[in-house]
């Protein structure tokens, strides 16, 4: 078996070919500090210039709005923990959701340890959070309302206009954790009212451990990394260079092709999603089936467990991943399936396949072969199965 | 993550299935932790002929399963008791530390189809007296 079929692009992507060219002479030609006043570092302060301007265009920002950072969790920590700090004499209350990624759930207990209090929204069974609860949950002391654009597990898209718009009219500030829907789904700040918005780059094909978070002109926000006077002051650091080479290059590749991109994905997630219904019984579906991210699958398989999916996928040269308990290196399945009301033992069976530009409609075709075969094997095995087929 | 045996066993279970009239059937684990277990045991003369399982659960709960019908296979009912989880473990060449609860759920399943055999048969096994087939492998 030499196929090798990845699927699994929400988790990461390949660096592409145009991306990695325009990276490289940073490494080894152009390597000099962007703090550097000779020409060797002027080189490189003026890519990343020229980068900060790739990134500020596709989301409708100013330059001095983006600020590179290390990648999507440091761009989270940095928004929640930066505007606590800085706002706390307005207010100690954050508005967030359920089923954000842990890098804002986590830093949202570490901020309740230190005294803020926050609100978790709850979601409906598509994944999508609960307008009215949102509007109630404020309060004279709310500084922040945080929800993520698109869900890195189900791919569901969050109604970011209308929280735009709620927290706008109450004049508190809106995040949203943007990583999973940058370079899949078109966002204008101004349009959506986002005051701070997260991002990185290797989910959109530019290269691992660099980021950024957009800032609006006139927001209070702490720094989380002091130091030098790098990115104006606010986030200290030598620069990650190629990085952000990389990322404005890959920003710039995504929105030029977002279109053609997104009708190819659609059309390959909505076949991979009706092959695997017509031909698996019990089987759901996670998340909306329609206001979703273009390349994402998430599908419960019942009477099986996730991990053992994803090993017989992997023994296949499929790469997916899975909601399971055995995969979270927890005993308890995902948050975000559990959530949407999913029971435990459905939420263990749960598999993401999320597809990517270099996907085929072949490979589609291909993967729904095996999971029909993966999936028959399991269920033999599995005493659940059997009880279910006894009662038929 | 896994060893060359884990996935060995995981790949091939040995010893799936069912016994038709099995002489002993036990069931362990919760769906809710993502794991059930379900062992048959065709015993004859004290000594465990056949065993056949099926289980839902990860990578690691299936080898498991497969490993210990294979350490039991015949083995006296004695012998049997003896298989202890971590026996089961080290046979595959060592699980994942956050696995262990799927070889005490083999270990568990074993005792629970002898509980079953010891009920139906009327009479006792050594080390059964306080085994409890219901009781949360995870809480360890």
């Amino acid at each position: 078996m030499n196929r090798y079929i990845y699927m699994d692009n929400s988790a990461t992507t390949q660096v592409k070919q145009e991306v990695l060219d325009e990276m490289l002479p940073y490494f080894n030609i152009n390597y000099g500090n962007p703090s550097s006043i000779y020409t060797l570092g002027s080189k490189s302060k003026n890519a990343i210039e020229i980068a900060r301007e790739r990134v500020a265009k596709a989301i409708g920002a100013n330059t001095n709005e983006i600020f590179f950072t290390a990648g999507g969790s440091e761009s989270d920590n940095w928004a929640l923990k930066g505007i606590a700090y800085a706002n706390r004499k307005k207010g100690n209350h954050i508005i967030t959701s359920k089923i954000e990624h842990h890098a804002i759930l986590h830093t949202c207990q570490y901020l309740e340890k230190e005294g803020f209090k926050v609100t978790y929204l709850d979601v409906d069974k598509y994944g999508t959070v609960d307008l009215e609860q949102l509007k109630n949950s404020i309060t004279d002391d709310t500084i922040l309302i945080s929800i993520m654009f698109a869900n890195n597990e189900i791919g569901t898209i969050q109604p970011i206009k209308e929280i735009g718009r709620i927290a706008k009219e109450k004049g508190i500030y809106f995040h949203t954790d943007a990583v999973q829907a940058i370079g899949h789904v078109k966002i204008d700040v101004d349009d959506l009212n986002i005051d701070l918005l997260s991002m990185s780059a290797h989910k959109f094909y530019g290269p691992k451990g660099v980021g950024a978070l957009y800032i609006r002109k006139g927001v209070k926000i702490d720094s989380l990394i002091a130091g030098g006077a790098q990115e104006r002051n606010r986030r200290a650091g030598t620069e990650n260079v190629p990085g952000i080479v990389g990322m404005g290059k890959a920003i710039e590749l995504a929105y030029e092709n977002l279109e053609e991109s997104n009708v190819k994905l659609i059309k390959l997630r909505d076949r991979m999603i009706s092959k695997i219904f017509d031909r698996i019984d019990y089987v759901r579906l996670n998340g909306h089936p329609t206001n979703r991210l273009p390349g994402n699958v998430n599908v419960c398989f019942e009477f099986i467990e996730g991990e053992s999916l994803l090993l017989s996928l992997d023994m296949e040269g499929i790469a997916a991943s899975s909601g399971s308990a055995c995969t979270s290196g927890s005993l308890e399945p995902s948050h975000v399936l559990l959530a949407i009301g999913l029971p435990h033992e459905i939420a263990h069976g749960s598999l993401r396949l999320s597809l990517g530009d270099f996907n085929t409609e072949e490979e589609v075709d291909y993967v729904v072969d095996k999971l029909v075969e993966i999936v028959s094997r399991l269920r033999a095995m599995s005493p659940l199965y059997e009880k279910i087929k006894e009662v038929k | 993550m896994y060893s060359e045996k884990v996935m060995d066993h995981f790949r091939n279970p040995r010893n799936v299935g069912e016994i038709e009239n099995a002489d002993g059937i036990g069931e362990v684990g919760n769906p809710r932790c993502g794991d059930i277990m379900k062992m048959y045991l065709k015993i004859e003369n004290g000594v465990i002929v056949d065993a056949k399982f099926k289980t839902f659960g990860c990578g690691s709960a299936i080898a498991s399963s497969s490993m210990a019908t294979e350490m039991i296979k015949g083995k006296t009912i004695e012998e049997a008791m003896q298989v202890t989880n971590k026996a089961v473990a080290e046979a595959l060449d060592g699980l994942p530390p956050i696995k262990m609860h799927c070889s005490v759920l083999a270990e568990q399943a074993i005792k629970a189809a002898l509980l079953d055999y010891s009920k139906k048969n009327n009479i006792q096994i050594k080390g059964l007296e306080n085994f409890n087939p219901d009781e949360d492998v995870h809480e360890h």
